[in-house]
């Protein structure tokens, strides 16, 4: 289904835990709640099931396809993480051993592809690189101060800083410097010197409440997040790390936050449609819009017996078997991805839900459909 | 068996104080006791005025969260209560909407806290007072109450 902006794709009745897009878009992994991942393809205009990867335990949280490899990473409630690659015919994984006594939570490629990042619940974020020599995948750990679990990562353009949420209600960024692969990092809005596991900057939104998601803007010198005690924060680095806008707004928390452009960010989370938050120049954060627009319901004509029973059941006066939501997504939306970008950011997001749904929205459309949007 | 080993003075013992990588709250603050009783003092002047929304304002200025005084904070609660239920009906609306949306956050912490402290005369109002706290600072407010760790 699509029109209005947005192409739906009902893939399961089961939640979506996790989902990530193959460099060129013709394929995509989803995880249906549980130990396998699932790869899907296009095929005459559908989305077909592939492949069925097995390796896991239990309950997969976390996955990353590196666009130009094309080698797929999962992390799972296991503690494992597998580097995965496609010979053509089958994937066959490599276990990495990430050092972790808790489930792993979450897992990013850094943009050159060359390690990733995989936050767990042992207040541990392991960078992994490859090591030529013993043919295997290293970790090395950031610990301190994570005091609690880290919930989401985002790696900064410059491939060498990671920003991390931890439900402790903090936002930090970490150097992922790692000397054994890589040159030098020079001088960014962030600080100058990098070694390894450094804090660069740490943020708190004030209230309490843990913090669900980072994401760095297209130049890496604005970090957002998004708050359990709904909330969303923009710090502009290149303005001083004090230069923080926080709103405390009136919806539910947010689960998921990302910068489209250096000024648009689209958050989504437990009011089950997507948001679109500006912040400019002068460090003002606004709410722009709801991206998904309330649909009109066709109401039909309800018998009296029909209203009294709702009005029974659930307070409410609409017919007793409509429980569907006005929103696209039925239920939580807890991922956002840039699916396609264009000159000046992201032209088209993915968003994936406890619904089982997956959504690819088009910006360009979204704009000439809602009065005063811009992204 | 001896005697030794029959003792239970260890269990009283709280082992997770020991631990050195227990998560630590954000500095506490000093004890507001006097503040407390200022406060009221202020709020009952306003109060004698009949300037009803003054006394709000007043009330919910700067609560007690950092303490970890049980008292304190039940002293100030007991007075933002008693600003509450001064209030009529068909008033309320009008003082909620002239909070800013910190004081409404404020002020959604106590309404909770008296639900859950009811009192004979303060739950009908203070519905009247969560309709109106709703209708100004959404459901984003009452999260805020759900997830603070600073309670009032």
């Amino acid at each position: 289904m699509s029109g209005g902006g947005k192409e739906v794709h009902e893939l399961l009745t089961e939640p979506i835990t996790c989902h990530c897009w193959n460099g060129d878009r013709t394929k995509f992994a989803i995880s249906p709640n549980n130990n396998e991942v699932h790869i899907y393809t296009k095929s005459g205009g559908k989305w077909e099931l592939e492949h069925k990867l097995m390796e896991h335990t239990s309950r997969v949280t976390g996955m990353d396809w590196a666009p130009k490899g094309g080698s797929l990473v999962t992390c799972a409630a296991d503690r494992n993480a597998y580097v995965w690659k496609y010979d053509g015919k089958a994937w066959s994984p490599v276990l990495v051993i990430l050092r972790i006594n808790r489930a792993a939570t979450i897992v990013k490629w850094s943009p050159l592809e060359n390690k990733f990042a995989v936050g767990s619940g042992a207040r541990i974020i392991s960078v992994c690189y490859f090591d030529e020599q013993n043919d295997w995948w290293v970790s090395k750990h950031i610990k301190k101060p994570i005091r609690s679990t880290v919930t989401s990562l985002d790696w900064h353009p410059n491939n060498y800083l990671i920003a991390a949420s931890c439900s402790d209600f903090k936002a930090r960024v970490f150097s992922g410097y790692v000397k054994e692969i890589e040159e030098k990092p020079s001088e960014t809005v962030w600080g100058k010197k990098m070694p390894f596991g450094n804090v660069m900057a740490e943020f708190s939104n004030g209230g309490g409440g843990w913090v669900h998601d980072v994401s760095f803007s297209p130049s890496g010198d604005k970090l957002a997040w998004v708050g359990h005690d709904s909330s969303i924060s923009v710090v502009n680095m290149a303005a001083g790390a004090d230069c923080v806008a926080t709103v405390r707004h009136t919806y539910l928390p947010y689960i998921s936050c990302q910068f489209l452009t250096e000024s648009s960010i689209v958050a989504a989370g437990f009011d089950c449609y997507p948001v679109l938050w500006s912040h400019d120049d002068n460090n003002q954060l606004t709410f722009v819009n709801r991206l998904d627009q309330a649909e009109k319901k066709a109401s039909g004509q309800l018998s009296a017996m029909e209203k009294f029973k709702g009005m029974d059941k659930r307070a409410t006066t609409t017919g007793s078997s409509d429980t569907t939501l006005d929103s696209t997504h039925q239920n939580a939306i807890t991922q956002i991805s840039i699916f396609a970008k264009d000159g000046t950011g992201a032209s088209k997001f993915c968003t994936t839900g406890v619904d089982g749904r997956l959504v690819i929205w088009n910006c360009k459309s979204l704009e000439s459909a809602i009065a005063g949007l811009k992204f | 068996m001896s005697k030794v080993t029959l003792s239970t003075e260890f269990r009283k013992v709280d082992v997770d104080e020991l631990d050195e990588e227990k998560y630590q709250d954000e500095p506490e603050g000093g004890d507001d006791s006097d503040s407390i009783a200022s406060r009221e003092a202020e709020v009952k002047k306003f109060i004698s005025g009949g300037k009803n929304f003054e006394a709000l304002k007043a009330a919910l200025a700067d609560p007690p969260l950092q303490t970890k005084d049980e008292k304190a904070k039940k002293r100030n609660f007991d007075i933002v209560l008693d600003v509450l239920t001064r209030f009529k009906q068909s008033d309320v609306e009008e003082a909620v909407n002239k909070l800013n949306s910190d004081q409404v956050d404020v002020l959604m912490k106590y309404i909770y806290r008296g639900f859950a402290e009811p009192t004979e005369n303060s739950c009908g109002i203070l519905l009247v007072w969560h309709q109106f706290a709703v209708a100004s600072g959404g459901v984003g407010s009452i999260v805020r109450v759900l997830t603070s760790r600073q309670t009032v």
